[in-house]
C-alpha cells in the first residue's frame, strides 16, 4: 500500500522490512502526529452542532471503508449496503429490547450478525458477476429491510425501537465528546483492519480476482472463498457501524434505511475515488455534509424561508448532480484530484511523469 | 374471479413497464435504473399539459407522451451518450444518479402532495363489471394498452428497418458500426421508445390511482420481472410480469398484505440462484462466473 512511487526525495528502501512499514518516513511520522493531535484538540474547541458532523462523518468513514473493501478492492458490487446497516441496528436495538444486553455485547453480536447476513449477500456472488450481482445484493437489501418492519410492527414498536445510551463500565457515553472518541477509535481500527488486510495475502488475492477471475483462479487463489470472505470482513463491518448508529441515535427505524441510503455509500467511495481507503474517507466526508452545506447555499437564495419545506429535494437534486458530474468528469473521485496536485508539485516544473521505461 | 382481473391488471403494469427495462438492454447493455423516475416524471408532465389543454384530455396526453419521448432522447444525447464504452457498472450507476436528480426535481417543481391528473383532466375512474368482477376503466385501458405496445414492439422490432437496425445493434455492436448503422442514433431511439413506454405506464397508473413518489417503487418491482423473464426478451417480460403479479397478488391475498413489496424481490433472488439468465434470455452473453 505504501509504495506508491514517487517519493519527493531522498528516501529509498534499502531492506525488504521497510517495504512492509505503514509509516516510512520521519515527514510521515510528523504528519500522523500532528493530525492526531488535531483530531484530539478538535472536540474541545468544536461546538456541539460540528462534534454530531463529527460522529457521523466516523459512522460513515466505517461504512464507506467496508465497502470499498468489498467493491473497490475484491471488485463485487453491492448495492444492499443499508441492508447490511439495518442488520446492525436492529441486532443492537433487539438484544438490547428483548434481552438488555450491553454495549459489550451488542456490537460483537452486530458483527457475528453482519458476518452471516454478509455470507448470504455473498452466495450469489458465487454464480453472478457485475450487474446481476448488483441486482441481488439490492433484492437481499430490500428482504432485510421487510423483516426489520415486520419485527417492528409485531412485536407493537411501530414507530421504532428506542435504545438507551451505552455503558462501558462506569462510564456512560451520553455525551457528544465522549462519543466522538468512541466513534473515532471505532473508525482508526476498522481502517487499520482494511490497512493491514489489503497488503496481507488476502488482499492480494482480492485484487488478482478484481482484475481477473479465471487468472486469479489459475495463480491459486481459492476464488469463492476470496470473494465470500469480502462480502463477510465488509458486511460485519458495516454491521458494527449500523449498531453504533442505532447507539448514537438512541433509536432504530426501518424508514432510516431506505435504498436511498445504499446509494449514498455508492456515492461515497465513486466520489471519494474507487480503489482507495483515502478514497472512502474523503468520500464519506464528502456526503456527510453535503446536505449541510445545501442547507448553507440554500439560505443565501433570495426568499429562502420558502424553500425550506424542500430542503429535501434539493438535497436529492444536488446530489444527484454531484453523482453525474463526478462519474462523467471525474471517474477517478476526490483521489484522483488529490493525486493530481500532489503529482504537479512534485514533478514540477514538468507536467508528465516519466515514462514506465525510465523509471528508476 | 376479482383475483384473475387483480392479476390481470397487475401484470399488464409490470409488463408495461418491464418492456422499457428490456429495450435499453437489450439494445445497449445498460440496465436504467432510473426508468421508476422517468415514468413518474412523465406523470407528472401530464399534470402540467394537463393545465395547459384543459378543454382536450387526448390532445394533454398525447403531448405528455411526446414531451417524455423528448426526455428519454435528451438524456441519452447529455448523459448515456458520454457512458458508452465505459464500464457498464459506471453506466447503471449513473442512471441511479440520474434517478435521484429527477426524484428530487419533480418534488421542487411539482411539490411532493399526492395529485391526481384524472382529476386535472375531468375524468372520473369508473368501475366496468366483466366477468363477475370490477375492472376500473384506466385498468382496461392499461390491459389494453399493453397488448397494443407488445403487437406494436413485435412488428416494429420484426419488419421494420429501425427495429432490425436496432436488434443488430444488440447482438453486435462493432458489427452494426461497421454497416453502417448510427450507433448513437439507435440508442438515442431506445432510450426514447423505453421512455415512451414508460410514460404510457405511468400515466395510466395515475390515472388509476393518484400520483406521488410511490410511483418509484412500483418501476422497481417491475425489474424483477424484466429479470425473471430474461433481461433481452420481450416475450420473457410478458410472460415474468405474469409470474411476479400472480406471486404478488396471491401472497396478498392469503399470506400478508406486508410482504407486497418483497414478493418480486424474493422471485428474483429465486430466479438469480436457479437460472440468472431468466426464462427466455440468452445465455452465452451473460456475465457469468
Amino acid at each position: 500500500m505504501s509504495s506508491r512511487e514517487p517519493r519527493a526525495s531522498g528516501y529509498f528502501r534499502s531492506s525488504y522490512d521497510q517495504g512492509l512499514r505503514l509509516i516510512e518516513t520521519r515527514m510521515q511520522w510528523t504528519a500522523l502526529m500532528l493530525f492526531l493531535a488535531a483530531l484530539g484538540t478538535f472536540p474541545f474547541i468544536a461546538t456541539s452542532f460540528q462534534l454530531d458532523l463529527a460522529c457521523q462523518v466516523f459512522l460513515a468513514a466505517i461504512g464507506s471503508i467496508a465497502l470499498m473493501l468489498l467493491t473497490g478492492y475484491a471488485g463485487q458490487v453491492s448495492l444492499g449496503h443499508a441492508g447490511l446497516i439495518a442488520a446492525g441496528a436492529f441486532t443492537a436495538g433487539i438484544l438490547f429490547k428483548e434481552f438488555g444486553a450491553a454495549f459489550w455485547i451488542t456490537i460483537p453480536a452486530a458483527a457475528v450478525v453482519g458476518a452471516l447476513i454478509g455470507l448470504i449477500f455473498g452466495l450469489p456472488s458465487l454464480r453472478l458477476r457485475g450487474l446481476y450481482l448488483a441486482v441481488s445484493t439490492l433484492a437481499l437489501h430490500f428482504i432485510v429491510v421487510y423483516l426489520g418492519g415486520e419485527y417492528e410492527t409485531k412485536r407493537g414498536f411501530s414507530t421504532g425501537i428506542m435504545i438507551d445510551a451505552p455503558r462501558i463500565g462506569d462510564l456512560l457515553i451520553r455525551d457528544r465528546k465522549i462519543w466522538y472518541f468512541v466513534l473515532l477509535a471505532f473508525a482508526a481500527v476498522s481502517l487499520l483492519i482494511s490497512l493491514n488486510l489489503l497488503r496481507s495475502r488476502t488482499g492480494r488475492a482480492w485484487a488478482a480476482i478484481r482484475s481477473h477471475e479465471t487468472i486469479a483462479e489459475a495463480l491459486g487463489i481459492g476464488v469463492p472463498a476470496h470473494k465470500l470472505l469480502a462480502f463477510v470482513i465488509s458486511s460485519s463491518m458495516t454491521a458494527v457501524a449500523g449498531a453504533l448508529f442505532a447507539y448514537y441515535r438512541g433509536f432504530v427505524s426501518v424508514e432510516a434505511f431506505s435504498l436511498f441510503l445504499s446509494i449514498q455509500y455508492v456515492a461515497m467511495i465513486i466520489i471519494g475515488g474507487m480503489g482507495s481507503l483515502l478514497g472512502a474517507i474523503l468520500g464519506a466526508i464528502f456526503v456527510t455534509l453535503l446536505p449541510y452545506m445545501i442547507e448553507y447555499a440554500v439560505g443565501f437564495l433570495p426568499n429562502a424561508r420558502s424553500y425550506a419545506g424542500m430542503l429535501a429535494a434539493f438535497n436529492y437534486a444536488a446530489f444527484g448532480i454531484v453523482m453525474i458530474l463526478f462519474l462523467v468528469f471525474e471517474p477517478q473521485g476526490l483521489v484522483g484530484i488529490w493525486r493530481r496536485v500532489q503529482n504537479y508539485f512534485l514533478l514540477w516544473p514538468f507536467k508528465q511523469k516519466p515514462l514506465g521505461g525510465s523509471r528508476k | 374471479m376479482q383475483l384473475a382481473i387483480n392479476i390481470a391488471v397487475l401484470a399488464a403494469i409490470y409488463a408495461l413497464i418491464a418492456c422499457g427495462y428490456v429495450l435499453i438492454y437489450r439494445v445497449s447493455r445498460v440496465l436504467n435504473l432510473a426508468h421508476g423516475e422517468l415514468m413518474m416524471l412523465s406523470a407528472y408532465l401530464l399534470l402540467t399539459t394537463a393545465s395547459l389543454f384543459s378543454k382536450n384530455p387526448l390532445i394533454a396526453i398525447a403531448a405528455a407522451i411526446f414531451l417524455s419521448l423528448c426526455v428519454g432522447v435528451l438524456v441519452y444525447l447529455f448523459l448515456m451518450r458520454r457512458m458508452t464504452g465505459e464500464m457498464v457498472l459506471a453506466a447503471v450507476l449513473t442512471t441511479v444518479a440520474l434517478g435521484v436528480l429527477l426524484r428530487g426535481l419533480v418534488v421542487l417543481v411539482w411539490s411532493a402532495q399526492q395529485q391526481n391528473p384524472a382529476q386535472a383532466l375531468g375524468w372520473v375512474n369508473y368501475s366496468i363489471p366483466v366477468f363477475g368482477g370490477r375492472i376500473s376503466a384506466a385498468g382496461a385501458a392499461l390491459i389494453i394498452t399493453t397488448a397494443l405496445v407488445y403487437a406494436g414492439l413485435f412488428l416494429f422490432l420484426r419488419f421494420s428497418r429501425y427495429g432490425i437496425r436496432m436488434r443488430a445493434a444488440g447482438q453486435n455492436p462493432l458489427l452494426a458500426a461497421q454497416r453502417g448503422i448510427s450507433l448513437h442514433a439507435i440508442y438515442a431511439l431506445a432510450w426514447g421508445l423505453s421512455t415512451l413506454t414508460g410514460a404510457l405506464a405511468g400515466i395510466l397508473i395515475s390515472l388509476d390511482s393518484g400520483l406521488d413518489s410511490t410511483m418509484v417503487l412500483i418501476g422497481l418491482k417491475a425489474f424483477p420481472a424484466a429479470l425473471v423473464g430474461g433481461l433481452d426478451s420481450l416475450v420473457g417480460a410478458l410472460i415474468g410480469s405474469l409470474i411476479i403479479a400472480a406471486a404478488e397478488v396471491l401472497m396478498i391475498y392469503y399470506v400478508d398484505a406486508l410482504l407486497s413489496d418483497v414478493v418480486p424481490f424474493l422471485v428474483l433472488i429465486l430466479m438469480l440462484v436457479v437460472r440468472p439468465w431468466g426464462l427466455f434470455g440468452t445465455r452465452e452473453e451473460l456475465d457469468r462466473v
